[in-house]
Order: structure tokens, then sequence, then C-alpha cells
């Protein structure tokens, strides 16, 4: 059975992103939907389809909501986070310059099922082309009566701002997000309580991903059975499955880089040999990343890894992550790949915990010295120390960040440490560049 | 160095009632300074936590936290160009495209040239990893790029 992109059923259509083409493929129609169904049960209908956020953690988007406090007095917010960084994820960058209208419905749609009152776009800055997408798209829907006072007369009002970040990895975090939206450093916060019980400036609040608005969207107007048919059943009653429709992007060695819409749950080879292209020049893939840096490796050994909630876990890796695939060739230094992920780690920690901030550094500082041919043998037994003591995980940082610092270590030198011994006792030097720079 | 302009203080106090408590308003004042003076200045930080009613080391957190913010000793070129070295690039040639365009330009990452027309930085990942390398140009993203074409976008013949 041939699988049709329904998420991306717009992408590259003649002025894709203006509400009147949107319409008249019948958008808004989910919306209508909703408004006429009581907000529970729009809850109800999203909890039914199986929904899992997008983001990267994979929790269930419909059991999120219900954990907002009942009866709640005074303002609901929910926060769009928009602040895709993951290095190899760019999802959400085409969904919003593409087909903004789709996810700014599901954001309503969502809204109006928690009962939110404002709610807030929060957009990495670096994506300027979906910043004026969007911002076209939320004075169209406001003159149509979209966005507002009393939308479409259903009585439910909610207004949609757009807040620009300023190039920090960290704002992906749903509570380092909160603090950046009030102005503050974006330090995550411990948890609980959760921002359900107290999120933006105090209030009860919904953190959602773009991708996953775009799935309510299609939820409402397909219906949760539509999306249970796709993907991935529960296997067991403690696993909540892998349903619906996924976007891939691939990037690194292959052939053709891009994005794709598939079920969950295609293997990492096929996403590689049918979708894209296959490895470059003729190449083998020696490593792949199965989605974004933080869930560490597949070796070439396990290419037949489902790429679904459960997959990656099998094969040793963090999780699905983002979906983000990202191939590297057998050319390539697996010593060069690590130290280019844990120096973006040491970048983008925020400094709040000890472990995180002075292991990440450290990662990235013993992983320079391998490069320079100074490395020794028990710099790697140092590396696998740093990585199984930071994290949620170890329970010594307040947030996933070193969690998702510690995994590609922990996978390169168990899926490849015959290659940094290799490495280190050969005395070899990375032949790869690297420029210093301010920060 | 001088502060805001009337024009971006009233841009800052047009979205007061877009959030419920005034510090929310930091990082979009940031912006709005920065864009209009290409730094955010000492006396635009004070500004800024007059506006909000803070004290200005409140803002000036905010503003370090991010490598995003310029001081005055360090105003953006006409152009802020940044170069992806993360992943995805770095294995489809971002470190060599930075350094190449380093090189021709005479400056390291973080400097601007000395005609003033473009500040380079090194960026983690940009999002762009479809079109690699990426560079970010401004807030516009530019794929599938070369060192040429980076050193046009710099010289601004792009």
């Amino acid at each position: 059975m041939s699988f049709e992109p329904v998420l991306l059923k717009r992408w590259g259509k003649p002025n894709s992103q203006a509400l009147e083409t949107y319409q008249a493929d019948g958008g808004y129609s989910a919306l209508k939907k909703a408004l006429a169904m009581e907000p529970p049960k729009v809850i109800e209908a999203v909890q039914k389809s199986g929904l899992r956020g997008r983001g990267g953690a994979g929790f269930s988007t419909g059991l999120k909501w219900t954990f907002l406090p009942k009866d709640v007095q005074g303002p609901i917010y929910l926060c769009i986070n928009g602040d895709e960084s993951e290095p190899g994820t760019f999802n959400n960058r085409v969904l919003l310059e593409e087909d903004p209208h789709q996810v700014l419905e599901g954001i309503v749609i969502s809204g109006y099922a928690t009962k939110s009152t404002t709610a807030y776009l929060y957009l990495r800055y670096e994506y300027g082309d979906c910043y004026r997408a969007c911002e076209k798209a939320i004075k169209e829907m406001y003159a149509n009566n979209l966005l507002g006072k009393n939308i479409l007369g259903s009585g439910y009002s909610l207004d949609i701002y757009l807040h620009r970040g300023a190039c920090a990895y960290i704002c992906g975090e749903e509570t380092g997000l909160i603090e950046s939206l009030e102005g503050k450093r974006a330090w995550p916060r411990i948890k609980p309580p959760f921002p359900a019980i107290e999120g933006a400036f105090r209030r009860p609040t919904v953190v959602n991903n773009i991708e996953t608005m775009a799935c309510v969207t299609q939820i409402l107007d397909r219906g949760p059975e539509w999306f249970q048919s796709i993907g991935i059943p529960s296997e067991n009653p403690k696993d909540p499955g892998s349903y619906g429709p996924k976007l891939y992007c691939i990037s690194g060695h292959v052939n053709k880089p891009g994005l794709v819409e598939l079920p969950l749950g295609i293997t990492a080879r096929e996403l590689i040999d049918k979708h894209a292209g296959g490895v470059w020049k003729g190449r083998k893939a020696k490593a792949v990343v199965p989605g974004g840096i933080s869930m560490g490796f597949l070796s070439a050994e396990e290419l037949d890894t489902k790429l679904d909630f459960a997959g990656p876990g099998k094969a040793g890796c963090l999780g699905l992550g983002t979906a983000a695939v990202i191939v590297i060739d057998h050319q390539t230094s697996m010593v060069d790949v690590l130290y280019n992920t844990c120096r973006f780690f040491a970048h983008e920690s925020c400094g709040q915990c000890t472990p995180c901030r002075e292991g990440t550094a450290w990662s990235a500082k013993i992983l320079a010295r391998i490069r320079a041919g100074q490395g020794t043998l028990k710099d790697l037994d140092t590396l696998t120390d740093i990585s199984n003591s930071i994290g949620i995980m170890p329970g010594t940082t307040i947030c996933g960040l070193a969690d998702g610092a510690a995994w590609p270590i922990k996978n390169a030198l168990k899926k490849f440490r015959p290659e940094f011994e290799e490495y280190i006792t050969s005395g070899r030097r990375s032949q790869s560049l690297e420029v210093a720079g301010s920060h | 160095m001088s502060g805001l302009t009337e024009v971006a203080k009233q841009k800052i106090r047009d979205l007061l009632p877009c959030y419920p408590s005034k510090q929310a308003l930091t990082l979009p004042a940031l912006h709005i300074a920065q864009e209009e003076a290409r730094c955010v200045t000492r006396e635009a930080v004070r500004e800024i936590a007059d506006i909000l009613e803070l004290s200005p080391a409140q803002i000036h957190d905010t503003l370090s936290f991010y490598g995003f913010f310029k001081d005055e000793k360090h105003p953006l070129g006409e152009n802020r160009i940044w170069v992806c070295r993360s992943l995805a690039c770095m294995l489809r040639g971002g470190d060599e495209l930075l350094a190449e365009v380093c090189d021709r330009l005479h400056v390291s990452p973080g400097q601007t040239t000395k005609d003033g027309k473009a500040t380079i930085e090194l960026a983690e990942c940009l999002g762009a990893c479809d079109g690699a390398p990426c560079i970010l140009v401004n807030d516009k993203l530019q794929l599938r790029m070369t060192a040429d074409a980076v050193v046009s976008l710099a010289e601004g013949r792009a």
C-alpha cells in the first residue's frame, strides 16, 4: 500500500503559505469540527489517536493536556516550541516556511482543547523566513476571525504571539523555553512542579512542538482512527505505540538529503536507500545518527533498526529523538564525529549544573587532545566515566541536555572502540580543519 | 554611544500588551535595540530597564546569557554571516568552508571585516542540514554554500 504524505501534502504548491490556498484545500475545517465539540472531547480524540509529541521526548500529547488542573481561574498558556536546534533537524522549518496555517490551525485547536487564553510561538531566531511566514499568516487569521475574540462565533478567544529566540539550544528544553520567554536566562527548572501546574508566568502551561501541532490539525480533520491506522502498534501494555505519519530529516553523506514524510517505523536502511538515494560516492555507511546527535549512533550492523519510538532504544541509542537521520560514511573518522558532538554540547550547556558544564567541556577537551595526536588509552575510560555520570538518568542534572551529550560518547566508545584505540596508539592526528572562534 | 531612538522605544512599548510581565519583553527589546544600532549599548540597556521597570543588571544578565548580542565595543558589520559547523555541515565541508572564508576575508570568527561590511560568526546547527554546508545571513538561511558564494555575500556583491 502506498503512503501519501499528509503533513507535507501542500509543500511546493504555488502560494502554499496563503490563507486563500489553504482554505481552498480544505484548511480550517478541522478547527470548525473542533469548535463544535466540547474541549474534553477534543482532548479525548487526540488521546485516542495515540499521538506522541514530535519534539524529542515522545510523551503522549493528549495525556499531557489532561495534567492541567481542572476549573482554572485566570490564564492558561500554550507555548509552542519552535526552537528546533537539535543537529540534523529541520522539519519544523519546512512546515512553517511552506504551510504555516496547518501549524497555526493546530495551535488554535490545541488552545481550545486546553482552554488556553494566550499562545506564544517561540521561534528560533535563525528561522527568519518562518517568522515572516507566520507573521503574515497570523494577520490573515485575525482578519478572518480565526484568531482573536470569539473565534468563528464559538465564544472561544485566543491570541498567538510570535517570540523570537537568540540562538541558544537550551531554549528547546521546555522549562528553559519558559524561562527565556519570561525574559530570563534560559536555565531549565527543577521539576516538579511540571509546567501544567506551574509554567509560564507561574501559570498552568502546555508546551508542544510544531510538528505535533500539524498532527493535531490532521487528527481532527481525518479522525483518530486514521492516525491509529498508520505506524507501529503498541507491542505490550506498557508501550504506547508509534502511530501516525512522521517527518524524517535526512542529511550527511547521502545522495539526496532532504525531508520525507513516512509512516513511523521505517528502517534506517530503507530510509537511506529508498528515500535518500543511498550513501554518496558509492561508499558505505559507517554510522547513522537516528534522531539528532543527542540520540547517539547506530552502527552499520544496526541499520535494520526501525525508526519508531521504541526502535533506536533497542539498539542502545537514547531514543527516536527528532527523527533526524545523519549518515556518516566509512571514510569518516569517528574521532572527528565524536569531537564535533562533544564540542556542540560544551558550547550549548547552559552552565547551570556543574556535572553538565564541566563534563561537556572536558569531553570536548579530551577529544581535542586525541585529535591532536596526544591522547592516551586512559582518556577513553575518562570519557566513559563522564558519560556515565552526567544527566537526568544518573540524577546529577536538572534537564536532559547532559543525557544527550553523554549518549553519543557511550555509543561511540561501545560500538567503535577499536577505531578510537587504533587512533590513539598509532599517534594519528585529525585531518580535518578547525577554526577557533570567540564564542 | 547613544541609547535607543524614540522609534525603538515606542516599538518596545507597543509590545507591552502581549505579555503578562514586563520582564518578558527583555528579549524582544534587545532584538529591537541590536537591529537599530548593530549592538546593544550600555545606555540602551539602561533605557530598556527603565521601560521594563527592572534593574539594568537584570537586562544585562539575560543579554549576556546569549552569545547573540554585541556590546558597543564590538558592533556588527552591515551583514552578519554565520557559518554552520555542526555535524551535518561538518560532514559536507562546513569546517573547510569556514576556514576558507575567514582566510579570504582576513578575519577570525566573531570579527568584522575591515571595511565593516560583514561580521563572520561560527554557528551551531542552523536547521538547514538538507542544504549543508549552510550559512545564515542576518536571519535568512542560504543553503548549499561555497566559499565563493559566502565571500560574495560578505563583500556585498551578491
